[in-house]
C-alpha cells in the first residue's frame, strides 16, 4: 500500500467543524441579509429601485466612490513610495521601515481615529499650533467632513498597500536595476522603464484590496464624518438602527456585497486573491 | 557603498513623509495623556498621570477591559481550533474542494463587517444570542478563523508531507499523526494565528455595536462611546494602554517566529 495513498475520511473530518461554523455563524446571517432586501417591507425589487429613484441613495453611492477612489489613489502612491524604500534599502533599515508598516496596522483602528480627533478638531493640536504660530486667524474645518474622512482612512490603508506591492517588488532582480544604471540609464529612466512596469501586478492588487477594504470601511469614517458626511457603511447602520428601514439597509448591503465580488471579480485574472491575503502557498 | 540601485532623493523624501504620517499621529496620544489640564491637550505646566488613574480607578473601565479580554480569549480558542483543524484538512486533502473550502474561510476577511453585522443582529434574536457573552464570542470566533487558516497553511507549506506519511505508514494513528508529527512542527504558525485572532476579536466594534447593548459592553464600545460623547484626556489614557498592549502581543510574535526560525 502507499503511503502516499488516498487521504482518508478522518482529514475530511477536520475541515467539519470550521465549515459548520462558518455555515451556520456567517453564511446564513448573510443569506439571511440578501433574502430581508427583496422581501421586506414587500416581496419584491421594489428596495432595488430606490437606487434609480431616490437622490439621498445615489448620493451615498456617490460620496461613497469618491471617497474611495481618492483614498485608493493616495494610499497607492504613499504605499508605492514606502514600498520601493523598503525593497531598496539595506537589511538593517529595511527592518526599521516594516516596523513603520506593521505597527501602525495592528493599532486599534479606534485608537487612530482617536488621535486624528485630537489633532484635526476645532481646538485640536493642528489648529492650536496654526493659530499660535499666527499662520490662520479662524480655525480650519480639518474634521467632520470629508477631509478628516480621507486624512483618517489613507492613515488606515497606507499597510494593506504596501504589503501586495512589496511581495511583488521583492520579486525583482536587483541586478537588472543594477545593468540599467551601467547601460547608462538615468535614475529616473531606470525607475520608469524597468521597476515600474516590472511592479504593476503588485500595485494592481494593492488598489483591488485598498479599495474594496474602503467600500464597506465604518469606524473611521463615522468618526471623521461626524455624521455630516455619509458613507455606505454608516448609512445601513442609520437604516437599520435608527429608521428601522431594514428593507433599505439590506439592499445596500447587497449592493455593497455584490459590488466588492465583482471588483475582485474583475480583477482576479490579474490578481491572485490568494496571494493577497497569503493564505497557502 | 556596494554599488547597488538606492532610492532617489524624491523617493527617499516621500517614504520618509508617509512613515511619519503613519507613526507620528499615533504617538501624539502619549503627550496628551499625560496632560496636567481637565481637557484634550498637551501638558501645560508638567505631566500628569492622573488620567491613567482614572482609568484604572474606574470599574467601568475596568469591567470592560475584562469583558474584552474573556470574550477575545474564548474566540481565540474557537478560531485556533477551528482554523488550525482545517488548514490541516485542506493542506492534506488538496483538491479542488478544499481550495473552495480555503476560499470560503477567506470571506470574512473580504465581506465588510457591517453587513455581517446586521445579519446577526436578526440571526441571533430568536437564538437567544443578543447581548450574551455567548453570542459575541461565536461571532468574533467565527470572524477570526481566516486569520488562523492564513497562518497555519504558511506554516504547512514549509511542512515536508512525507514525515506524516512515514509516521502513517509506521502505524500511527490520524491523531497520533496530529499530535505528534504535525502540530509541533506548526506550533509558530498556530501561535501566530492566535494573537491575529485574538486582536481581532479584542479591537472588534462594529459586530458589538449590533449584537451587544448592555450586559456586553466591550472596551471597544466603551472607547467609542467616549469618542462620540465626552472627549478627555482619560479616553487617550485608554488609547495609550492599548497601544502598549498591541506592541506588547506583536513583540511575542516577533520573539516566536525569531526562535522558531533560529532554531
Amino acid at each position: 500500500m502507499s503511503a502516499a495513498g488516498r487521504p482518508g475520511v478522518g482529514w475530511w473530518l477536520l475541515i467539519l467543524p470550521a465549515f459548520l461554523l462558518l455555515v451556520a455563524f456567517y453564511i446564513a446571517p448573510i443569506v439571511q441579509v440578501l433574502a430581508i432586501s427583496v422581501t421586506e417591507p414587500e416581496p419584491g425589487f421594489g428596495n432595488y429601485e430606490r437606487i434609480l429613484t431616490s437622490s439621498a441613495v445615489q448620493r451615498v453611492i456617490f460620496t461613497t466612490l469618491r471617497i474611495c477612489i481618492i483614498t485608493t489613489a493616495l494610499a497607492l502612491l504613499l504605499g508605492y513610495a514606502i514600498a520601493y524604500a523598503i525593497t531598496l534599502a539595506r537589511p538593517v533599515a529595511r527592518g526599521w521601515w516594516i516596523l513603520a508598516v506593521l505597527v501602525p496596522l495592528w493599532i486599534s483602528v479606534l485608537v487612530r481615529a482617536f488621535a486624528w480627533v485630537t489633532l484635526l478638531r476645532r481646538q485640536g493640536l493642528v489648529n492650536n499650533a496654526l493659530i499660535g504660530a499666527g499662520l490662520i486667524e479662524e480655525p480650519l474645518p480639518l474634521v467632520w467632513n470629508e477631509f478628516g474622512i480621507v486624512v483618517g482612512m489613507v492613515h488606515y490603508m497606507v499597510p494593506f498597500a504596501v504589503l501586495p506591492m512589496l511581495a511583488s517588488m521583492r520579486e525583482i532582480d536587483p541586478r537588472l536595476l543594477a545593468a540599467a544604471r551601467g547601460l547608462g540609464a538615468s535614475r529616473g529612466e531606470v525607475f520608469r522603464r524597468v521597476f515600474l512596469p516590472l511592479s504593476m501586478p503588485g500595485v494592481i492588487a494593492s488598489g483591488v484590496l485598498v479599495f474594496i477594504f474602503s467600500l464597506g470601511f465604518y469606524i473611521t469614517p463615522a468618526i471623521l464624518g461626524g455624521g455630516k458626511t455619509l458613507m455606505v457603511a454608516e448609512w445601513i447602520s442609520l437604516q437599520i438602527l435608527d429608521l428601522i428601514r431594514w428593507g433599505l439597509g439590506t439592499m445596500m448591503a447587497t449592493m455593497l456585497v455584490v459590488a466588492i465580488l465583482v471588483t475582485l471579480a474583475i480583477f482576479s485574472r490579474v490578481v491572485d486573491l490568494r496571494r493577497i491575503f497569503g493564505a497557502g502557498a | 557603498m556596494d554599488g547597488a540601485y538606492r532610492t532617489g532623493p524624491f523617493g527617499r523624501s516621500l517614504a520618509w513623509v508617509t512613515a511619519l504620517y503613519l507613526v507620528l499621529p499615533i504617538l501624539i496620544v502619549v503627550p496628551v495623556a499625560l496632560t496636567d489640564q481637565r481637557f484634550l491637550s498637551l501638558p501645560q505646566e508638567g505631566i500628569s498621570f492622573r488620567h491613567f488613574g482614572t482609568v484604572l480607578g474606574s470599574a467601568e473601565w475596568l469591567g470592560s477591559i475584562w469583558q474584552s479580554f474573556t470574550i477575545a480569549v474564548a474566540a481565540t480558542v474557537l478560531s485556533v481550533t477551528a482554523g488550525t483543524l482545517c488548514a490541516i484538512g485542506c493542506w492534506r486533502i488538496s483538491r479542488r474542494a478544499t481550495e473552495l473550502v480555503r476560499v470560503l474561510m477567506l470571506l470574512p476577511l473580504i465581506i465588510p463587517s457591517i453587513v455581517y453585522a446586521i445579519g446577526l443582529y436578526r440571526y441571533f434574536g430568536p437564538l437567544g444570542l443578543l447581548d450574551r457573552f455567548l453570542g459575541v464570542a461565536i461571532a468574533h470566533g467565527v470572524t477570526g478563523i481566516p486569520y488562523v487558516v492564513i497562518t497555519v497553511s504558511t506554516a504547512l507549506a514549509a511542512f515536508d508531507p512525507r514525515l506524516e506519511q512515514a509516521a502513517r505508514g509506521m502505524g500511527a494513528s490520524l491523531s497520533q499523526t496530529l499530535r505528534w508529527v504535525i502540530l509541533p512542527r506548526i506550533a509558530p504558525g498556530i501561535f501566530s494565528g492566535a494573537i491575529f485572532a485574538f486582536i481581532h476579536s479584542w479591537d472588534e466594534l462594529v459586530m458589538v455595536l449590533f449584537i451587544a447593548s448592555r450586559q456586553v459592553f466591550t472596551l471597544p464600545r466603551r472607547i467609542w462611546d467616549g469618542i462620540n460623547e465626552n472627549l478627555d484626556p482619560a479616553m487617550a489614557a485608554v488609547a495609550v494602554l492599548l497601544i502598549l498592549f498591541t506592541l506588547l502581543l506583536l513583540m511575542a510574535d516577533r520573539a516566536l517566529r525569531r526562535r522558531s526560525e533560529g532554531g
